[in-house]
């Protein structure tokens, strides 16, 4: 681990892309109310690797929708760039949108399965303006984008998602935000329903996309491992709540929540025997 | 798309509904080009009006005496048929009386045996003869019985004649055949005719035909609406989601068939033709497939996919058109299937009612019904101009549902078996 904390780099001077005060969420069913995200504070820098962690059901897709725009905030305020954000229209939602992208968990429902994958990477030229390109160099900037992630475009096109592996299919999602070029991707899970040798390659080639478009991401994951293996920084989410946040080695090797301790210890290590009573 | 649609005729309940159904409707196409001509036409006027003729072949009686061209002639197997005369109970009966009255003996004599009795009869009767205790009206009934018993074995020919100048006076043997073919007019009615005389199967088929095609409007219009108020009200949500569910919980409370009739009551009696009905059928019966397609909406619009073409910036309407209405296409399909059903039997049950389509040009199932019934059709055991209607419909909707059925097995495999 020694190796990871030495790439890690200290944004905190770097000016702010997401902000977020009080942000809230809660979910009305009858008389029952579900405070999903409960006045979160956050501050996300430009370019910094930004982990949330939390166990299932703490609310962090429910706050990632609301980062994305898919959600509304019950309350609070989310700035963009310094700005509040304003996505009250649909041009301006667009707009929003081709700055924030996202990666979503489950890549077997992520495409529409009627679409070929064609459509899918089209979709993204037309979105970054280039609708009118000649056929040629639109093939040329699928095939590199299929490239950047190790799948070959010619053997892609003409197919549909559902025929490609998990492990691929997140590769071709990263090759869609390769496409789009967003200044903020939003990666909520993208690795939990992929086999652990696949998840080495894509997150590999997640941080090789960071490096190359210096892009912030958003990594939401309940893997404290492999938050820290990764990040710069670390949100603890538990209930709705942030318990704990700041630098990756600070929040991991001095907890001061016991929800973080909690999480440090649950994950499993190979020469030690696993403490379960925490569970 | 071609997979599925291979898949979908793998299933044997599917296949059997489709032939069934594609079966009646090719009849409804076919029969009226091979037999054209208005099938509501009276095509036939038996002996006595306005009644159900069972089902049959009839030869107009004009041309069977004017068009005789060939003369066969079983002359041997006829007289001998002929000469053998039998007597009916009735005869039987007053010939007894006649006898006994007259004091002929009997003794001896099998009253059951026609030939011994009628040996016995031609022997001893006499025209003028009084017996005693008989009167006038009775010896009169014994005269007319006597000249039938003379006449039958009798070989006179019929005359014949025409008001047409140029054809002579036509003798006609009684023992004059010609094959069903020759006869110029023949009329085969395998289902019988109506009350008003008009051919059942030909009014059947036509009724398929009006009947589907109420069928696919209402049908359509069901779907349609029920479709385009489920996606808005599902994908949507909030406020209108709200407005549509109001209106959808209007109608779903109020049960359809009431409607029905009183939108068709109020429509007026000239006004109800089949296409009215149809489409009052149609407007009264998407609330079900409303609710159900907003529910699916409503479990698809948080999906990732559509996420993701929220996030690719996509309009409303192409993220409904694309990632919404695929995965719900067969759902509605199904429920397409279902709705054509129903509207066929609503149909039906109205005009049963009386409330169906008022018109005398077009036959539908549930008006053919409607006159069967009007005319005592079943108090009088005139099967034919309602059974053949009430199988056809059976037949219809039977195959629609199984239809349904298979396909529900193909895109919901948790229900195979």
């Amino acid at each position: 681990m020694s190796e990871t904390t030495s790439t890690r780099r200290d944004f905190s001077k770097a000016p702010s892309c997401l902000k977020g005060v009080g942000v809230t969420r809660y979910f009305h069913t009858g008389k029952i109310t579900t405070k999903a995200v409960d006045h979160v504070d956050f501050d996300f820098h430009e370019g910094e690797l930004v982990s949330i962690v939390g166990e299932s059901g703490s609310g962090k897709t429910t706050l990632s929708k609301m980062l994305l725009g898919l959600l509304k905030e019950t309350d609070g305020q989310i700035y963009y760039q310094g700005k509040p954000r304003d996505i009250s229209s649909r041009a301006k939602l667009k707009e929003y949108w081709s700055g924030i992208q996202a990666i979503f968990q489950d890549p077997f429902s992520s495409f529409n399965t009627f679409n070929k994958i064609d459509t899918v990477l089209l979709d993204c030229i037309n979105m970054r303006g280039g609708k009118n390109l000649p056929k040629e160099k639109k093939n040329e900037m699928m095939t590199e984008a299929c490239s950047f992630v190790n799948l070959k475009f010619a053997e892609l096109t003409n197919k549909y998602p559902f025929e490609l592996s998990g492990g691929q299919m997140q590769r071709l999602m990263i090759a869609r935000i390769f496409l789009l070029k967003p200044k903020i991707l939003l990666a909520d899970e993208p690795t939990s329903m992929i086999d652990a040798c696949s998840r080495a390659t894509i997150l590999d080639m997640l941080l090789q996309l960071r490096d190359e478009i210096g892009m912030t991401v958003i990594f939401i994951t309940h893997d404290i491992g492999l938050a820290y293996y990764i990040s710069d920084s670390i949100y603890i989410m538990e209930h709705g709540k942030f318990v704990e946040s700041g630098g990756a080695d600070e929040v991991i090797l001095h907890p001061q929540a016991p929800y973080t301790k909690r999480l440090i210890s649950d994950v499993p290590k190979i020469h030690e025997v696993w403490d379960l009573s925490t569970v | 798309m071609k997979n599925t649609i291979r898949q979908v005729f793998h299933s044997p309940k599917f296949v059997i509904g489709f032939v069934i159904f594609f079966g009646i409707l090719l009849l409804s196409i076919i029969y009226p080009l091979v037999h054209p001509g208005d099938p509501l036409e009276s095509v036939f006027i038996g002996s006595d009006r306005g009644s159900f003729t069972p089902p049959g072949t009839y030869f107009s009686l004009y041309d069977a005496a004017s068009s005789f061209r060939t003369n066969l002639n079983p002359k041997s197997k006829t007289a001998a048929d002929r000469a053998t005369i039998s007597i009916s109970d009735e005869q039987r009966v007053r010939m007894i009386t006649w006898l006994t009255a007259m004091e002929v003996s009997l003794d001896g004599v099998d009253t059951t045996d026609d030939a011994a009795l009628l040996e016995i009869w031609k022997a001893n009767y006499d025209e003028s003869a009084k017996p005693k205790g008989m009167t006038k009206s009775e010896r009169n009934a014994c005269k007319r019985l006597n000249s039938d018993l003379n006449s039958s074995g009798k070989e006179s020919p019929l005359k014949v004649a025409s008001e047409d100048e140029s054809v002579k006076i036509k003798d006609i043997d009684p023992m004059n055949y010609v094959p069903v073919n020759q006869v110029r007019s023949v009329i085969r009615l395998p289902l019988g005719t109506d009350n008003f005389g008009r051919d059942v199967l030909k009014e059947l088929v036509s009724a398929i035909g009006t009947s589907l095609l109420i069928g696919l409007v209402a049908g359509v219009i069901a779907t349609l609406i029920g479709l385009v108020f489920g996606l808005l009200s599902g994908y949507v949500g909030g406020l209108v989601d709200d407005i549509i569910m109001f209106i959808t919980n209007i109608f779903t409370v109020i049960p359809s068939f009431i409607l029905l009739i009183l939108i068709n009551y109020s429509i007026g009696q000239e006004a109800r033709g089949a296409m009215v009905v149809a489409v009052v059928i149609g407007l009264t019966s998407w609330t079900w497939t409303t609710r159900s397609v907003r529910s699916q909406v409503i479990s698809l619009r948080n999906r990732d996919h559509v996420n993701l073409s929220k996030l690719s910036g996509h309009s409303l309407f192409r993220i409904v058109m694309t990632d919404i209405l695929p995965y719900i296409a067969s759902y509605v399909v199904m429920a397409f299937i279902l709705q054509i059903s129903s509207a066929i039997l609503s149909e039906a049950q109205l005009s049963l009612l009386g409330l169906g389509p008022s018109t005398t040009k077009t036959a539908t199932l549930g008006l053919m019904m409607n006159w069967a019934m009007l005319y005592s059709a079943h108090l009088g055991g005139s099967w034919w101009a309602y059974f053949p209607v009430i199988g056809v419909i059976a037949l219809i909707s039977f195959s629609l549902n199984l239809m349904n059925t298979g396909l529900d097995q193909v895109f919901n495999p948790t229900l195979r078996d």
